[in-house]
């Protein structure tokens, strides 16, 4: 099934002309109520009312991550306050985290891309749903409740964790769609044959993956240890968090939802757009929402695009899976990593540059696993083992509230972190995604 | 009497305190007490040297983490109960120690022991009191 056919299966110049009425509108109301944006655009020499069709996207200036923080907390909004209705926050690199506000139509336009989200996987109204992604200020849960919801789904919000109890209750409601992060599925295949359930006989048929990279090894690893169907949902809270793309059972790129989301492809250092199926950095416009509408926000996600028509029928653009990142973020089990946070954390216990590294693994059991490995100075140093202990846990603790997933902190003798050019390599993911 | 013990941080790698004794061998320094402490991922080594100067020195100028650390080494008799009566008196004083290990070498027919405590010089007066004979850097030296 097809949620919205009229624009997932819309002939290009139609979705074009629906893009193009869009932004039309969108430019002059954030001219209007955003100050941060009237000012980007006089600095670009953009006239609102010069925007007449999508094609004007180009003059456009791009915002950026840095943006979003450096107007913490209400700088980009352009809507009141009192009009929004639902607040999400996510990790930043240093100090401020992302924030976005959605307003009542911001929610019912998740709900809607999530829907489609979901259809496209291959869900049919009157399915059951598991809904694994964390409940809570991360968007993963509540974005896929909206889109269950709104779909006509039957929802079990187990939220992330407890596994014996996901499994159970995926034993007892038998719901076929499953939707967590990729790595997390594989783990509680793990812990499904620990306690005597054999996963290929498994209730879930079709898996919602994202938050997080993974690899078509990976899928295939899933879906013979589950015996379903494993695919790709792609999204980011900024721009409405997950339901941006989304696979549908071809598994031949993500389905981005283009009539509100328009995506460009664009060379990271040039900002110039790249030929049709070159990699470059994703960037995106929110072409209907209010809250914060974002023009052409750099995701800084490297993927590829194609214009072709899927053989679903659905004609929007599809992207690759992710294929690296423009600057040195990692995610972690649905969490945004960046080494300036550790960076942070060090400096305010050693008050001094430290020399660190973070090392991203996946382990057997599947989840990944954060080492940070810290040189030990000689002014830290101590003869007696319980301080070092204590300066290893101080650490510990410190980076576990910044990142809120657990790391293990190991120290390590000076300059064995290896330098490149003077300058150390900062993260190792030795995942193989 | 105060002796210094050098002390130095060790990744648990192979090799690792191969490295620093024959950079202190190499050098001319004698290594007279020695002892490690181990976790999981790192280890503290502590020694005692004859050129406790010119070793740290040689440690820090090839990259190890090395820090000085007063310690106090003294005689034990070397019978069945003589640390125990030796440790008795420093409790009864509520002296704490931190760790301890043994020298390789003796001066008479005493055991030789290092001992690291919580707080040095009042320690060191308690065993003055008690007329426990301390070892002193000269001695060791001389060894």
């Amino acid at each position: 099934m097809i949620w919205k056919e009229n624009v997932e299966c819309a002939a290009p110049a139609d979705l074009r002309e629906l893009q193009s009425g869009y932004l039309k509108k969108l430019i002059p109301y954030i001219y209007q109520n955003c100050a941060v944006y009237r000012q980007k655009l006089d600095a670009a020499g953009v006239k609102p009312d010069s925007v007449k069709s999508i094609d004007d996207i180009k003059r456009l200036p791009i915002t950026t991550k840095e943006d979003m923080r450096d107007n913490y907390p209400y700088g980009l909004f352009s809507t009141p306050q009192d009009r929004i209705t639902e607040i999400h926050v996510s990790s930043g690199t240093t100090g401020n985290p992302t924030l976005v506000g959605y307003t009542k139509d911001d929610v019912k336009l998740w709900g809607d891309v999530m829907a489609r989200a979901f259809c496209c996987a291959g869900a049919e109204p009157g399915d059951t749903i598991q809904i694994a992604y964390g409940y809570g200020l991360f968007t993963g849960g509540l974005g896929a409740h909206y889109g269950a919801l709104e779909m006509g789904l039957r929802i079990l919000p187990t939220s992330s964790g407890q596994t014996a109890r996901q499994l159970k209750l995926m034993q007892d409601f038998k719901p076929r769609i499953i939707a967590c992060t990729p790595s997390y599925v594989l783990y509680m295949a793990e812990q499904a044959k620990e306690m005597g359930i054999d996963p290929t006989k498994g209730n879930w048929k079709i898996g919602v993956f994202g938050a997080e990279p993974w690899s078509e090894s990976m899928r295939r690893e899933i879906e013979a240890a589950w015996n379903m169907l494993a695919t790709d949902i792609y999204g980011l809270s900024e721009i409405i968090g997950p339901g941006v793309a989304q696979e549908c059972h071809h598994k031949d790129g993500l389905h981005v939802f283009s009539d509100v989301f328009y995506p460009e492809i664009v060379d990271p250092k040039t900002g110039r757009e790249v030929r049709e199926g070159e990699d470059g950095e994703l960037v995106i416009t929110t072409l209907t929402k209010q809250g914060i509408p974002l023009i052409r926000y750099g995701t800084r996600d490297i993927v590829s695009m194609t214009h072709e028509k899927c053989r679903c029928g659905r004609t929007s653009p599809r992207i690759s899976k992710i294929k690296g990142r423009t600057d040195d973020m990692i995610v972690v089990r649905g969490i945004n990593v960046f080494p300036s946070q550790i960076e942070h954390v060090l400096v305010g216990i050693e008050g001094t540059q430290p020399h660190y590294q973070i090392i991203v693994d996946r382990q057997a059991h599947h989840l990944d696993e954060v080492e940070v490995l810290v040189e030990v100075e000689q002014r830290f140093f101590s003869d007696e083992i319980k301080r070092l202990n204590e300066l290893g846990k101080k650490i510990k603790k410190e980076i576990e509230n910044v990142l809120s997933i657990g790391v293990k902190v190991t120290l390590v003798e000076p300059k064995t972190i290896a330098r490149s050019e003077g300058k150390a390599k900062r993260i190792v993911d030795k995942r193989t995604l | 009497m105060k002796i210094t013990q050098i002390s130095v941080f060790l990744e648990n790698r192979k090799g690792r305190l191969y490295d620093v004794c024959s950079l202190l061998g190499g050098n001319g320094v004698n290594i007279r007490a020695l002892t490690i402490a181990e976790t999981e991922s790192f280890g503290v080594l502590r020694i005692v040297v004859d050129k406790s100067d010119a070793a740290i020195k040689l440690l820090r100028d090839n990259q190890f983490v090395a820090n000085f650390t007063d310690v106090v080494a003294i005689e034990v008799p070397d019978k069945p109960g003589g640390l125990a009566s030796i440790l008795k008196l420093l409790s009864e004083h509520d002296v704490n120690i931190e760790y301890m290990y043994g020298f390789v070498e003796k001066f008479s027919d005493k055991a030789l022991l290092v001992m690291r405590f919580e707080d040095t010089d009042f320690a060191q007066q308690v065993l003055a009191k008690q007329q426990i004979r301390v070892v002193t850097e000269k001695d060791i030296e001389g060894l």
